[in-house]
C-alpha cells in the first residue's frame, strides 16, 4: 500500500537560497568586478527549490521503505547514493531502506538550478538533513500522540519509534495518521555520531546497472508510440533553403512528414524506418561564410574582443611591461571538445489535449518544462517532465531542445513520439567545450620566487546565456563564469598577479563540459608553473608550496599537495625509464593535487600510475569520491591526450568514435591511487575538481623524459623522442 | 520477413525488414532494453550481445544473420540469486557510474572469459575495446580479474 502523508506546508525554518544572496551581493554592493569574481568562485549553494516541505521529498511506504524524490538527477556521479546517505542519517533509517527516484516536475519538487557544476551535495547538504530531521520528528510526534506520551521520551532508530517496550515502524505510523503536527526543525546530529555519512556504502543503483534495467531516457517507451528522425544540417552556420520530402514520404513505415518553421522531421513506425526515410530528403542549405579550423583559431586569440580582469592583486601588468627582457612567456591551446556521452539524446513526448508528458535524460527539468510549455502554448504546470537516469551528463543535458521537437511531433500525429539522435547528429550538434588560447607571462625575483604573473585566456562561451548561472552574474562581470573555471592563480602569495578573460565569438554552440574551463586552464597554468620552477632551479612542488598563501584556502591546497607528494614518493622519484609529473588545481573550493607516473614507449606516452589527493571537506561516500577521481582522471587524460574536433568546410568532424579518439581500457593507468582529506566542515563539490590537474601532471612528466614543453592539447598523438 | 531465432533461451519469431539491425529488434520489437544504442556503427560496443556465444555488436548485425541462432542479452546473463560471475564481480567492485555502457562491457567480458578463463592485462587490453565515457576502466579491469576468479571457484 502506498501511503502518502498528508500535505502541510512547513515554514518553520528559513530557506537558504544562496543563489538569492548571490544576486543581492552583486547587484547592491557595488563590488569591483574582480572581487565579485572571487565571490562567484565561492558559489556552493546552487540549488533553487524547496527546502521546507518534507512531504514533497519523502513518501513513507507501509513496508517501511522511504521514497526520496530527488530534484537532482543521477548521471553517474553517485548523487542518489549520497542523498540516500544524508537523508538516512537524519531519518534514522538504514540506507537500504531509502529508495531514491527522480522527482517528476508534477511532484512539485523542482530545482530551478538543475544538476551540474559539482553543486548538488554542497547545496543540499543542510536543507536535506533539515528536511529529513523534520520528517523524523513528525513521525516521532505522531507516535507520541498515539501513545499519549511526551515526544521527548521516544527514540527513533532504524526506522522504528520506540517508547519503553512499545514500538512502531515508520510505515505503521503513517498509516494511522491523517493530520500531522508541525514540528520545528530539530537540532541536526553532530559529525561524531554519523552512521551513514562517511561510509563507503555501495551505490544504490547497482542492481539496475548490472542487469540492463530500462532506466535511461533512451529506454523510454509508451504504448502506440512512433519514432522520429529530424533533418539537420551537417554544416555550421547553415539555414535550410529547400527540402524535397516526396521520396522520403514514400519510404516504408513513414506515417507523416512534419515541416515546421525551424525543422523538418519524419515520423515512422520504427526508428530505422524514420532514419532511412530522413536520408531520402533532398535538402539545400545556405551558408554565409566558409569556416575551417584555422578560422576558429583566428577568432580565438588573446587580444581579440574586450578584456575583463577576473583576478588582480598588485601591479602585475606594470612589472611585466617594465621587465620585458626577462619575462618568461608561453602560449597554450586547447581544442574543441565533444561530450561524447554514450547515451545519445532522445525524448519521448506524449501530448494529450492541453497536457504533455516528456520522458528524457535532462540536467534541467525546469528549463525543459518551460521550453516545452512555451513552444506548445501550454501552462507549465500542464507539462510533466519525467527525468530518467542519464547515460552520461557532463553538461550535455543542459540543452534539451529535442524535448520541444518531440512534443510538437506528438501533437502533430496525436500519438506518443520518440525522437532519437543519431551519433552523427550527437557529434555535429553538440554544445561543445569551447577551444581556448592562453598566454602566461611571469618574472622571477633574484631569489627564484615569482614576482609577477599574468594569465590571459580566450575562450568560446561557456556560461553566457546559460540558465545555470543567474544572468546578473555574467552581465555584471562581463566575463564568462564558466570559461575561467580553473583560470585563477591559486598561488595567491605571488604578490602581483592578474588574470584576464577574452571572449571569442564562435559560429557553433559551446557550453558546459565537465569542469568547464578547469581542464584547459589548469593545463596552461600548471605546465607554466613547472617551467617557472625549472627556470628558478627549484623543485616543482617546493616551488608551488612557497607561493601558497597562509589562509584557510591555501592551507587546504598545501595539505593535498603534501599528501600526494608523500603518497607517490615524489622525493624518491620514478622507477627507471619513467618520470613523475605534478599539478594541482582548486575548483569549487575543492583542492586537488595529482602526480602522474609516465614513460614514453616507441614515441607514445604511456601513463602507468596516477596518484590523486583531494579535499572535498566532509566525505559523504569515500568509495564514490574515489570513483569520481578515477573517472575524472580517465576523462581528463582522454581529453588532454586524444580528443579533438575539427572544422572542415563548415562541417564539424569527426562524427564517430574511433576517429574521435578517446581513452580506452589499454590507455587507462593500471594504478589510480586516491587519498581523501577532510579539512573543511561541509562537503564540497567533487564531480569536476579532479579533472583539473590531469593534463598538466602528465605533460610535466613527459617534459622530464623528452625535454620538450607541451603547449597544445591534445598531446597524446605526438611522436616523442627521449632526451 | 519472418525470422525465427532463440533469445535468452526462448524461441521467437519476428516480422521485420531482414536488414533491420538486431539491436533494434531486441530493443523495440522484443522490448529488451538492456542492450544499448550508442553509435550505430559498431564503434563503441554499447550494443554488445552474444550470438551463438560470440560477442557481437548488434547495431551493425542484420537480423537476417540471426536466423536459427541463439542470442543472449544482458537480461539472459544472470539475475538476483543466480548472478553471472561478471555481474557479481561488477557489483563487488562497484564498477558502474552512469551505467549506460556497462551491459555491453559485461557481455564482452563474459564472452572473453568463455575463451580465456584467466585473462592477462594484455588480453583485457586487446579484447575489451568498448568505450566508457565515465572512465570506469580502472574498476572494470579489477572486476574482470575478479570475475575470472569467481568463475574458477564456482567450477
Amino acid at each position: 500500500m502506498n501511503t502518502s502523508i498528508s500535505r502541510r506546508k512547513f515554514l518553520v525554518r528559513s530557506g537558504i537560497g544562496v543563489s538569492v544572496a548571490l544576486g543581492v551581493s552583486l547587484s547592491s554592493c557595488g563590488l569591483v568586478r574582480r572581487k565579485a569574481a572571487g565571490i562567484l568562485n565561492e558559489i556552493e549553494y546552487a540549488y533553487r527549490g524547496d527546502t521546507n516541505d518534507p512531504t514533497i521529498w519523502f513518501e513513507v511506504m507501509a513496508d517501511n521503505q522511504i521514497i526520496l524524490k530527488s530534484p537532482k538527477v543521477e548521471m553517474g556521479q553517485g548523487v542518489f547514493t549520497a542523498l540516500a546517505q544524508i537523508a538516512a542519517e537524519e531519518l534514522e533509517v538504514d540506507v537500504e531502506n531509502i529508495k531514491v527516484v527522480h522527482a517528476e516536475t508534477q511532484s512539485g519538487n523542482i530545482d530551478k538550478f538543475g544538476t551540474g557544476g559539482s553543486t548538488s551535495i554542497p547545496s543540499l547538504w543542510t536543507p536535506l538533513r533539515e528536511l529529513a530531521a523534520t520528517m523524523r520528528q513528525m513521525l516521532v510526534n505522531a507516535a507520541a500522540k498515539q501513545w499519549s506520551v511526551d515526544a521527548d521520551q521516544l527514540t527513533a532508530q532504524s526506522g522504528l519509534v520506540q517508547y519503553g517496550n512499545q514500538q512502531l515502524t515508520y510505515g505503521e505510523i503513517v498509516q494511522t495518521i491523517q493530520e500531522w503536527d508541525v514540528p520545528s526543525t530539530p537540532k541536526l546530529k553532530p559529525k561524531s555520531s554519523y552512521q551513514s555519512i562517511g561510509k563507503p556504502v555501495k551505490r544504490v543503483d547497482l542492481t539496475e546497472k548490472v542487469t540492463g534495467a530500462p532506466i535511461y531516457g533512451m529506454d523510454a517507451a509508451l504504448p502506440n508510440m512512433l519514432y522520429a528522425a529530424v533533418l539537420r544540417s551537417p554544416k555550421i552556420d547553415a539555414t535550410l533553403e529547400t527540402a524535397d520530402t516526396k521520396a522520403a514520404s514514400q519510404m516504408p513505415g513513414v506515417v507523416k512528414i512534419v515541416q515546421e518553421k525551424d525543422f523538418v522531421a519524419v515520423v515512422a513506425d520504427s526508428y530505422m524506418e524514420a532514419e532511412n526515410a530522413k536520408q531520402k530528403i533532398k535538402a539545400t542549405w545556405k551558408t554565409t561564410k566558409v569556416w575551417q579550423t584555422e578560422d576558429i583559431e583566428a577568432e580565438l586569440t588573446v587580444g581579440r574582443g574586450s578584456p575583463v580582469e577576473i583576478q588582480k592583486e598588485g601591479n602585475a601588468s606594470k612589472i611585466l611591461k617594465e621587465n620585458e627582457a626577462t619575462v618568461i612567456q608561453r602560449e597554450y591551446w586547447s581544442p574543441i571538445g565533444a561530450h561524447a556521452q554514450i547515451e545519445p539524446n532522445a525524448a519521448v513526448a506524449h501530448v494529450e489535449g492541453d497536457h504533455a508528458t516528456i520522458i528524457l535524460s535532462t540536467q534541467v527539468t525546469d528549463i525543459t518544462r518551460s521550453e516545452v510549455a512555451d513552444r506548445l502554448g501550454f501552462k507549465a504546470e500542464n507539462v510533466n517532465i519525467v527525468p530518467t537516469f542519464l547515460g552520461g551528463g557532463f553538461g550535455r543535458r543542459l540543452h534539451t531542445p529535442h524535448a520541444m521537437v518531440a512534443a510538437v511531433l506528438s501533437k502533430s500525429v496525436g500519438r506518443p513520439v520518440k525522437y532519437v539522435f543519431s551519433r552523427q547528429e550527437e557529434f555535429q550538434h553538440d554544445n561543445f567545450r569551447p577551444p581556448t588560447h592562453h598566454i602566461l607571462r611571469a618574472t622571477l625575483t633574484a631569489d627564484g620566487d615569482i614576482e609577477a604573473i599574468s594569465h590571459d585566456l580566450s575562450s568560446g562561451d561557456v556560461a553566457f546565456g546559460s540558465s545555470l548561472v543567474p544572468n546578473i552574474g555574467n552581465k555584471f562581470l562581463g566575463a564568462d563564469l564558466g570559461a575561467w573555471r580553473g583560470g585563477m592563480i591559486q598561488y595567491e602569495a605571488i604578490p602581483n598577479h592578474i588574470v584576464t578573460s577574452w571572449r571569442a565569438k564562435l559560429p557553433f554552440s559551446t557550453s558546459w563540459w565537465r569542469g568547464l574551463g578547469l581542464l584547459p586552464n589548469s593545463f596552461a597554468i600548471e605546465t607554466f608553473m613547472d617551467e617557472l620552477a625549472e627556470q628558478a632551479g627549484r623543485d616543482p612542488i617546493e616551488f608551488r608550496l612557497a607561493h601558497i598563501k597562509n589562509d584557510d584556502r591555501g592551507n587546504r591546497l598545501r595539505a593535498v599537495i603534501e599528501a600526494v607528494a608523500e603518497r607517490a614518493n615524489w622525493k624518491s622519484g620514478a622507477p627507471d625509464g619513467r618520470a613523475l609529473g605534478f599539478a594541482a588545481s582548486t575548483d569549487v573550493n575543492t583542492p586537488c593535487a595529482q602526480i602522474a607516473e609516465v614513460s614514453v614507449e616507441e614515441g607514445r606516452i604511456k601513463v602507468h600510475k596516477m596518484t590523486c589527493a583531494i579535499d572535498p571537506g566532509i566525505a559523504i561516500n569515500p568509495d564514490q569520491i574515489r570513483a569520481q577521481c578515477e573517472g575524472s582522471i580517465v576523462m581528463g587524460m582522454s581529453a588532454a591526450m586524444y580528443e579533438e574536433m575539427f572544422v572542415k568546410d563548415n562541417e564539424l568532424r569527426p562524427v564517430i568514435y574511433g576517429p574521435y579518439q578517446m581513452a580506452m581500457m589499454r590507455d587507462t593507468p593500471k594504478e589510480i591511487d586516491v587519498v581523501i582529506l577532510e579539512n573543511a566542515e561541509t562537503p564540497g563539490g567533487l564531480g569536476e575538481p579532479p579533472m583539473g590537474p590531469v593534463g598538466a601532471a602528465i605533460a610535466n612528466a613527459v617534459y622530464q623524459l623528452t625535454g620538450e614543453r607541451i603547449t597544445r592539447m591534445p598531446f597524446g598523438h605526438g611522436n616523442y623522442e627521449l632526451k | 520477413m519472418q525470422i525465427t531465432f532463440t533469445i535468452n533461451g526462448n524461441t521467437q519469431t519476428v516480422d521485420v525488414d531482414e536488414n533491420t539491425p538486431l539491436l533494434w529488434v531486441v530493443r523495440d520489437v522484443l522490448n529488451l532494453k538492456g542492450t544499448k544504442y550508442g553509435c550505430g556503427k559498431a564503434a563503441c560496443g554499447a550494443c554488445t550481445l552474444h550470438v551463438d556465444g560470440e560477442a557481437v555488436r548488434s547495431c551493425s548485425y542484420a537480423i537476417k544473420f540471426a536466423k536459427g541462432k541463439s542470442v543472449t542479452t544482458i537480461e539472459g546473463l544472470g539475475e538476483a540469486g543466480n548472478w553471472h560471475p561478471v555481474q557479481q564481480a561488477w557489483m563487488e567492485e562497484i564498477v558502474p557510474q552512469c551505467g549506460y555502457c556497462q551491459p555491453g562491457f559485461m557481455m564482452a567480458t563474459a564472452a572473453l572469459l568463455d575463451e580465456v578463463p584467466n585473462p592477462t592485462d594484455q588480453d583485457i587490453d586487446d579484447n575489451i575495446v568498448n568505450i566508457c565515457r565515465c572512465g570506469t576502466y580502472y574498476r572494470m579491469r579489477k572486476a574482470i580479474h575478479r570475475a575470472a576468479a569467481i568463475s574458477q571457484t564456482n567450477s
